[in-house]
């Protein structure tokens, strides 16, 4: 059974590449063959989960090797899996929402000339994202990561002739480059800690190594999540990242990739869990992102910024919850699960409604959408509903364990961190019902194209609704099952520990707490949005509003504090480059050319002096030979 | 003496000289060199003149690869390493470097006659299709029978008889066992190149004044080398390489020559130098080098070719047999003027090309730097040093020769126009044949992925092992001025625009096309996988001794 694990990772990477080396053969059905090698990944993965469940909890983890990857005396690295618990879950939700964006993508690129690409893009990502988690060593978890990575880059960039696709398709790779940067440098902290970055050996030992060692190398592994989960400071390339095509954004910058940095943390617990100064930050990077996030998401009218937004502080709800440790661990993935369901769904949604209104992401263009668009409507209501944290849908139950977890850290630490979680639970609520109510009810603002042509809006085909109706299921049930009887926790628990915080607040008031805010987020927006017609020119607003917009001035911040100063690093250096090297390089030269020349002379061309030269020569030659035996 | 006396001598009753014992199968590689030399010049005197040159052509080709095939067999057989023989009363050393080097410059002689042979370069002459050689050698140049020669389609097919000897000479030199072969085996190849110099088709004045220059500086040279043995006799009582080190180790006491001469080493040091100066001048060391650019030039430029990569073949492989066989005992006078050798022989090859404007002058002097590249391997004196040397030299002729082999095809209405400037935008119009000159130049600068920077590192390394650190480093500067020169030439060719009027670049056929292919496939297959060559080297890096 174990030995069906690499392939989990081999059905997409064959896929990926059998669509980008087989050619032309490949463009008439090639999206179907990437969707079926992903559904198989599921399959396998279904068969490894229900194989994993006849096992009892402490035996339920596997290693499989595959081969000695760099075998070089000390610096052993194998490409070798772990599939436990944990890694289980992110197969299931990685596989099978792959899956079902696989399928989406099949109608929503339908007309695309570069469809054969595309889909060997998004097995390629399958393959990097799965083996991210699936590798029982952080060198091969740096392979996928950097894997994904690349299929980020490839994919945000998907509509290169756009320059404003092939700017975002930079700014992210640059951005996580920064990020990358720590995760290696964590590696080499550890190899030279350790002697080894495998997880085994690394995590039973860690508790030998120093405090201050242990904070270091949990600073990286945070400064590496904070890139590929655009968390502050490192957060800015995930608004632009929606230049790709949508079901990426669903897949990879909402459901999967974005969440590879709270996988890392959880992964790394034991690391986190003797480093307090480490998890500190690690909470406090969630806790401010996540009101970041929300903030940015009230004020932006890209359908799919604002989702993107909301996706970052998400995110900043799970690093918050992995960064309380022991008691968050749980709490964190299975949020990570919950949303992986309803942003995807909402991005499905979301890519759905551009699908009918000719592209449109402007939200102020949309309105009253709701009748023209039931499916979509009733899918991605429920996708909203799910992460307001609506009583009994999935972000109620996930979303509240971590608000809980928040207060239970205790202290004033404690009650900082709940407030501020529980001011994002009503934000969360703003922006979801402004983006709901701007996009379906309302009159209609619909702005006709260049032709004077208003939209049509119309229903997607089932390629495209099947995936959303399945994801609205997840929303709707996934929390409630996980949360039954603690099942996640039980799950989840041999691999990542648990302990019970000492909240000051009862679980019930916090439940309570939580809904009350959701629902004054939801009034106002109603008021705000609801009662009154919406402009269709955004009005100027508060200076606040107006720095939301501008994505909190997050780039005015990098230009002034990293790119100004660089360009005159870079200027500097040029500068003494090109005065001082180069002047002492073209100096030599000219010294050697010069030489050249006058050494050229002796060769004139008449053979006595050829002959005397070499009679010299050979004077100084014996001479020379003769004075050696002497001294 | 009477007649009757000596017909009594020859008639055997006294003990006379003992018929040597010849091992014809194991000598088989020169003898069928040097049979094919004898019969080409018959050739030349009995068979009509239409036939000749593909008599002549076929001849050489099927002798020369006859005799690779039993070099391939003698090694096979376990020849030259692990076996070592001494053949022919002990003249002549059957060893793993001379079985090597031997194989290099039979390859290298067949790519040579396969430049030769080409005619497609050269426009019709009397309605014949005209090769790189003077229609008749004895013709006044521009004179009047030279005019007539041309019309009459006449070519000089004695440059293949005259080939082949001096490969049979060359296959000799890294292999002579004692100083007299290794003279005699000297002035076989070098008589014919003299000659071979003056045969240029196009530019016979510059072509001759090559040839007389080289003769007379050669000639100065081998006096040297001759000397150099005479003083050696005179101090050791034998010219054989391995007498001569016992008795400089001190194994040996015994022969009177050798009892008076210990009072002075003066004999042997001043030998020593001597012989050193015959053999540098042959690989063209500075200060013994001035005559390089001047016959590179002005020989035809298959010639050079040949020149360039066996001549420095032999040279070099005579040079390590002498220095490796006979006087590692010395390796403390002799080193440190070789040191001084390598470093002024680099340095001045590479500055001094840097202001070339020819392109065979550029190679000449790409050549003299790489004598001095050779000679940091030779300084090594240790088994590494010997194999890099081996390695080094294999590589380095095969891209000389496929340079060369370049060069000729670049031509206008003069014939080849070697001019530096005229070979701008050469990318442009010619980019197949600008690409392989490039690959060539790059591998004479060492650049990594061919030959020549596998021989590089290698020679490098060995010294650096053998303890010549600030060699090395001399060696590394000058490759980095080397660098410049030939990098410059691969940008005018490929990031200049043509000069109008320019050169057109002729269309080879097979002959030169597989000359040139040759080149390239060695050049990368050393470079990309050149260790089964580099443990070949290796395994032949054991001299008889």
């Amino acid at each position: 059974m174990n030995s069906l694990i690499p392939l989990l990772v081999a059905a997409p990477l064959a896929g990926s590449a059998l669509l980008l080396l087989g050619g032309r053969a490949f463009d008439r059905f090639g999206h179907w063959l990437a969707t079926a090698l992903a559904a198989l990944s599921f399959g396998f993965g279904l068969a490894l989960f229900w194989d994993m469940l006849g096992r009892d909890g402490e035996h339920r983890a596997v290693t499989e090797h595959l081969f000695s990857w760099v075998p070089v005396n000390a610096f052993q690295a194998d490409v070798s899996f772990r599939l436990d618990q944990l890694s289980m879950t992110f197969v299931l939700l990685i596989t099978g929402v792959g899956t079902l964006i696989h399928l989406y993508s099949v109608g929503y690129m339908a007309h695309d000339e570069r469809r054969r690409r595309f889909f060997a893009y998004l097995n390629l990502f399958l393959a990097a994202m799965l083996l991210l988690v699936l590798a029982d060593n952080y060198l091969l978890l740096y392979f996928g990561w950097e894997g994904v990575g690349l299929a980020s880059y490839l994919l945000i960039g998907f509509w290169q002739h756009k320059p404003s696709a092939a700017t975002a398709a930079k700014k992210a790779f640059i951005v996580n480059r920064v990020g990358d940067m720590g995760l290696s440098i964590a590696i080499m902290l550890m190899f030279a800690e350790f002697g080894s970055f495998a997880f085994t050996p690394v995590f039973d030992s860690a508790h030998e190594a120093s405090e201050g060692k242990l904070t270091a190398i949990g600073l990286m592994l945070l400064l590496a999540a904070c890139g590929k989960s655009a968390q502050v400071p490192l957060q800015s390339w995930l608004g632009d990242a929606m230049e790709g095509p949508t079901p990426v954004s669903a897949l990879i910058h909402a459901a999967t990739m974005v969440t590879a940095g709270v996988y890392l943390i959880t992964r790394s617990a034991a690391i986190f869990n003797l480093a307090p100064d480490a998890r500190t930050a690690v909470v406090v990077v969630g806790a401010v992102t996540l009101l970041f996030g929300a903030i940015v998401g009230c004020a932006k009218d890209d359908i799919k910024k604002a989702l993107a937004g909301s996706t970052m502080s998400q995110i900043g709800y799970m690093v918050l919850a992995a960064g309380l440790g022991p008691i968050g661990y749980v709490f964190a993935i299975m949020h990570l699960v919950t949303h992986g369901f309803f942003k995807a769904g909402l991005f499905l949604g979301a890519g759905s409604v551009m699908h009918g209104m000719d592209d449109e992401v402007n939200m102020r263009h949309y309105g009253g959408l709701r009748k023209h668009m039931p499916w979509t409507f009733a899918t991605f209501g429920l996708g909203y509903l799910a992460i307001i944290g609506f009583p009994g849908l999935s972000g109620f139950f996930s979303k509240d364990r971590i608000i809980e977890a928040a207060f239970a850290e205790g202290g004033t630490e404690g009650w900082i961190l709940g407030l501020c979680a529980l001011v994002g639970a009503a934000v969360t609520a703003f922006y979801m019902t402004r983006v709901m109510l701007l996009t379906f009810f309302g009159e209609k603002r619909w702005q006709p194209d260049a032709e004077g042509n208003l939209p049509h809006p119309h229903e997607a085909p089932r390629t495209m609704v099947i995936p959303m109706v399945l994801l609205a299921v997840g929303s709707v049930f996934a929390g409630a099952l996980f949360d039954i009887n603690d099942s996640f926790l039980k799950w989840l628990e041999p691999v990542t520990g648990h302990s019970e915080g000492n909240s000051p607040l009862s679980s019930w008031t916090v439940t309570g707490l939580t809904t009350v805010c959701m629902l004054a987020g939801l009034g106002l927006a109603y008021v705000m949005y609801g009662r009154s017609p919406v402009p269709v020119v955004p009005p100027v607003g508060s200076p606040l509003t107006r720095a939301a917009r501008r994505d909190l001035l997050q780039d005015d911040f990098n230009h002034a504090v990293l790119v100004r100063p660089g360009s005159a690093l870079t200027a500097t250096l040029v500068f003494f480059d090109s005065r001082g090297l180069d002047g002492f390089v073209n100096g030599l030269a000219a010294v050697i050319g010069g030489l050249s020349g006058r050494l050229r002379r002796v060769q004139n061309g008449f053979v006595r002096s050829y002959a005397l030269s070499m009679f010299g020569g050979t004077l100084v030659l014996v001479a020379s030979t003769l004075l050696m035996r002497s001294v | 003496m009477s007649a009757s006396a000596v017909l009594a001598a020859a008639g055997g009753n006294t003990p006379s000289i003992p018929a040597p014992h010849v091992e014809y199968g194991q000598l088989s590689p020169m003898l069928v060199v040097f049979g094919a030399a004898v019969a080409g010049v018959l050739v030349e005197a009995f068979v009509p003149r239409r036939l000749r040159r593909w008599t002549q052509v076929s001849l050489s080709l099927v002798a020369l690869v006859g005799a690779f095939v039993a070099v391939v067999v003698l090694a096979a057989q376990g020849h030259g390493a692990p076996r070592i023989d001494l053949l022919a009363m002990e003249s002549v050393a059957l060893d793993g470097p001379a079985l090597f080097l031997q194989g290099v410059i039979l390859l290298v002689a067949v790519v040579t006659v396969l430049t030769y042979a080409e005619r497609r370069l050269e426009p019709k002459a009397g309605g014949e299709p005209a090769d790189a050689f003077a229609a008749q050698a004895a013709a006044t140049p521009g004179g009047e029978q030279e005019r007539a020669a041309v019309r009459a389609g006449f070519t000089t097919t004695e440059v293949f008889p005259l080939t082949m000897f001096a490969v049979g000479g060359m296959l000799l030199f890294p292999a002579a066992n004692d100083l007299l072969t290794m003279f005699v085996a000297l002035e076989v190849f070098s008589l014919p190149l003299y000659l071979l110099c003056a045969l240029a088709r196009r530019r016979r004045l510059l072509s001759q004044e090559a040839a007389v220059k080289y003769f007379l500086l050669g000639a100065f040279a081998s006096a040297f080398f001759l000397f150099g043995t005479a003083l050696l006799y005179g101090y050791a009582g034998s010219v054989k390489l391995v007498d001569i080190a016992d008795i400089v180790s001190g194994k040996t006491m015994t022969t009177a020559a050798q009892l008076s001469s210990t009072r002075s080493d003066v004999l042997l040091l001043t030998g020593l130098a001597m012989l050193a100066v015959g053999l540098l001048f042959k690989v063209g060391a500075v200060p013994f080098h001035s005559w390089t650019p001047d016959v590179y030039q002005g020989a035809p430029t298959p010639v050079t070719g040949f020149m360039a990569s066996a001549t420095k073949v032999a040279a070099f492989g005579a040079f390590l047999r002498l220095f490796y066989v006979a006087f590692p005992g010395l390796r403390l006078d002799w080193r440190p003027v070789l040191w001084g050798v390598a470093i002024l022989t680099m340095v001045v090859g590479a500055v001094l090309a840097v202001t070339q404007q020819d392109v065979k002058r550029l190679l000449a002097y790409s050549s003299i730097a790489h004598a001095g590249f050779i000679l940091t391997g030779v300084i090594a004196v240790n088994k590494q040093g010997l194999s890099s040397v081996l390695f080094y030299l294999a590589a380095y002729s095969f891209v000389t020769l496929g340079a060369f082999a370049v060069v000729t095809l670049v031509r206008d209405s003069k014939g080849e126009a070697t001019h530096l400037s005229s070979w701008a935008g050469l990318g442009r119009r010619s980019p197949l044949v600008a690409a392989v000159f490039a690959l060539f130049l790059l591998a004479f600068a060492g650049i990594p992925l061919t030959s020549g920077f596998t021989g590089k590192f290698a020679v490098f390394q060995a010294a650096a092992a053998g303890g010549a650190t600030p060699l090395v480093i001399v060696g590394v500067l000058s490759s980095a001025v080397a660098a410049f020169f030939y990098i410059r030439v691969i940008v005018l060719m490929f990031f200049s625009d043509p000069k109008p009027g320019g050169p057109t670049v002729a269309i080879p056929s097979a002959f030169t096309a597989t000359a040139i292919g040759v080149g390239v496939l060695v050049t990368l297959g050393l470079g990309l996988l050149p260790q089964y060559f580099l443990d070949l080297a290796s395994k032949a890096s054991l001299f008889a001794y």
